[in-house]
């Protein structure tokens, strides 16, 4: 080959070396938002301007959009629904949000989003540079992600009511939620040895830890998870249906009956899940999907359904 | 292989379709920043970017914040489509020159493949402290897994023999790609968590593009389109075969490493920020071969524009038939794609 050429070449990987060097050095950040909880300080003082973790809202939003079924339930609840104008595609709760614009959260598009001109977005998922991208166009943006446990489902409640001015409404509902879930937890008689669940996410079978929030909420209500140290790391194991026969749990809960039709009777129609003593003692408990994957205040209703759950197997046994 | 060209060859009607080519893409990147669900009136948009070009002033009626959804979103968008379009066009063209295939895409020899499994594993690993790194390690992670592929293909493909040949080679590829697939899909099953982000990443996207994203890949594509052109007089000697090649004196097994890597590497790049759109790389350089014939020196470069082009064009069904949601990019282009490469050999039979 060409001496030329090779001369070419080779001053050509300089250039781009010294063009990559300088991009990199200029400094943008590239943060994308995860969908774990952002540990905030809220503000006491009602009243704005409030800051609640990155944002700082000057005054009172009015145009409120949801990209988050959850947070949809929370705004409702603290009393800020009247100013949601538009919530995601999985929205369903409160019927209110039957009337409302629908968006995608999973593929937003940015510019339908700032067209109807908003001034507070609260999101739980950053599909890719969102948050960069509506911050640009001068968009609040609020990233109200998964949280770890039930602590921070109240806190992020207070945390909406900060951000929309409906503080002490928020305060109300999140002590009035934190004294049901105690007061139930405490009325349930704890077995020893635990009893034990599988918890069912779809038919194939996808279950969770105690390391999940769900798993959290389980074990704060006395429940021993028997996916639990099956695949070290794995927070969201596929069981395989003979480690779930081995086990033979107390209780099964399918939080699968809306997606993929499950029941009880699908349950115990599976090859040799008949035998299992959930199935026999009639303790399959069908949860509402939309209630067991969001934090929100209908997390009172789940409570209370896993509550009745575990005492109707104690009473059997 | 010849396809019979469609048009006088002679030297000054060359040159026409340069500039057809560079204003097809100033004119539908101009679309491009027209059209969209938000914004300024679509008429509004030319005559703002007008008025933005030095010692020009109109009174095109567009706020600053209208005009910032036009400069802040979706400019980025256009440029990077651009960027992307024209390097999966080149490199699928260079390809199909250095390997002799009709058939083969950039994504030949496991790039496709090793930049999911880095996405997937940056995805994977460790996200909450990740995600707020000054860099995203997602892009760069695809891009190295991408080039580690490549690598490794090469290595597979050359290590047996002084055989070398192109065959070779793109069975490498497909066993590196079967491979680092097969991992991809043991990582996802360990972290479940994370398959929508990485579904959403595989199908390809330019909605999260900002101007970031564009100094990101610049130097890569810059780079490596370079390279390609400067061989495409030589790819074009290699059409004859490997031995008749040699016989004129070129070193074969040089230059089909050297396309190999400039070519992974801006293919790479562009993976790195857009995801794997597919079509554009094996589409673009036949319809051109369709109409220029086959002679790669003319193939490459036009290939670029009509790149460019075709996915700027590509990219406006997606962000306006299913307002407010986006359609994935990788779904509109092989939506027209397809029935495009079944007219497109049609017509070959039809010649034939």
């Amino acid at each position: 080959m060409k001496f030329s050429r090779l001369v070419g070449i080779a001053g050509l990987f300089l250039l781009a070396a010294s063009l990559v060097a300088c991009s990199e050095s200029s400094g943008e950040s590239v943060a994308t938002d995860t969908t774990n909880a952002v540990a905030a300080e809220t503000t006491i003082v009602e009243g704005f301007p409030v800051t609640v973790g990155d944002l700082t809202l000057e005054s009172k939003p009015q145009r409120i959009i949801s990209m988050s079924a959850t947070a949809t339930e929370m705004l409702f609840a603290i009393g800020a629904g009247d100013r949601v104008i538009a919530v995601d595609n999985f929205s369903n709760f409160p019927e209110e949000t039957a009337s409302l614009e629908k968006l995608d959260a999973y593929q937003p598009n940015v510019e339908a989003i700032s067209e109807l001109d908003p001034d507070l977005v609260i999101i739980s998922y950053d599909p890719g540079n969102l948050v960069e991208q509506l911050t640009t166009l001068s968009v609040p943006v609020f990233t109200a992600g998964a949280v770890a446990d039930l602590a921070g489902a109240y806190e992020q409640i207070e945390q909406l009511g900060a951000l929309t001015g409906q503080l002490a409404e928020a305060v109300q509902v999140s002590s009035t939620m934190r004294s049901e879930i105690d007061a139930i937890a405490a009325s349930i008689t704890k077995a020893d040895p635990p009893l034990t669940y599988f918890y069912e996410l779809d038919p194939t079978p996808y279950t969770v830890t105690s390391n999940t929030f769900i798993g959290g909420v389980m074990a704060v209500l006395g429940l021993a998870n028997i996916a639990d140290g099956v695949e070290e790391g794995n927070d969201y194991p596929q069981l395989s249906a003979e480690v779930i026969m081995e086990k033979d749990p107390d209780i099964i809960f399918l939080a699968d009956t809306k997606c993929c039709a499950q029941s009880a009777e699908t349950v115990a129609a599976r090859d040799g899940w008949a035998g299992l003593t959930a199935v026999t003692s009639g303790s399959i408990v069908a949860l509402d999907d939309d209630i067991a994957s969001r934090w929100g205040p209908r997390l009172v209703d789940l409570v209370r359904t896993v509550a009745e759950a575990i005492t109707s197997v104690l009473a059997k046994s | 292989m010849t396809t019979p060209t469609v048009f006088a060859a002679s030297r000054g009607s060359r040159a026409i379709w340069w500039v057809l080519g560079a204003v097809s893409v100033v004119v539908v990147g101009l679309l491009g920043l027209t059209l969209g669900p938000a914004g300024p009136t679509w008429w509004r948009v030319p005559l703002a970017v007008l008025d933005r070009l030095p010692l020009v002033s109109i009174d095109s009626g567009v706020t600053d914040a209208q005009w910032n959804i036009v400069w802040q979103i979706r400019a980025p968008r256009v440029v990077l489509a651009a960027l992307v379009g024209a390097m999966l066009s080149l490199a699928g063209a260079s390809y199909q020159g250095v390997f002799r295939n009709p058939l083969v895409d950039p994504y030949l020899l496991g790039v496709a493949a090793g930049a999911g499994l880095g996405a997937t594993v940056a995805f994977a690993v460790n996200r909450d402290a990740t995600a707020t790194w000054p860099i995203d390690p997602v892009p760069l992670a695809a891009f190295v897994g991408g080039v580690i592929a490549v690598a490794l293909t090469y290595t597979i493909g050359t290590a047996f023999g002084r055989s070398r040949s192109a065959t070779t080679l793109v069975l490498a590829g497909v066993a590196v790609t079967s491979l680092a697939t097969a991992v991809q899909t043991f990582v996802l099953q360990r972290n479940n968590d994370v398959v929508r982000q990485v579904y959403s990443w595989i199908l390809g996207r330019l909605t999260s593009a900002t101007w970031g994203d564009v100094r990101l890949v610049l130097p890569y594509i810059a780079v490596s389109a370079v390279i390609l052109l400067m061989y495409r007089r030589v790819i074009d000697v290699m059409r004859v075969g490997d031995d008749e090649a040699r016989t004129l004196g070129v070193n074969v097994n040089l230059v089909r490493i050297v396309v190999v890597l400039a070519a992974t590497l801006g293919t790479s790049a562009a993976v790195a920020v857009s995801g794997l759109i597919g079509f554009v790389g094996i589409i673009v350089p036949h319809a051109v071969r369709l109409l220029m014939g086959s002679s790669n020196r003319i193939v490459l470069p036009l290939s670029m524009f009509v790149g460019a082009a075709f996915l700027i064009a590509a990219d406006i069904p997606g962000r306006i038939l299913t307002s407010p949601s986006e359609t994935p990019i990788g779904i509109v282009t092989a939506f027209f794609g397809a029935p495009f490469f079944l007219f497109l050999l049609r017509m070959r039979e039809v010649r034939q």
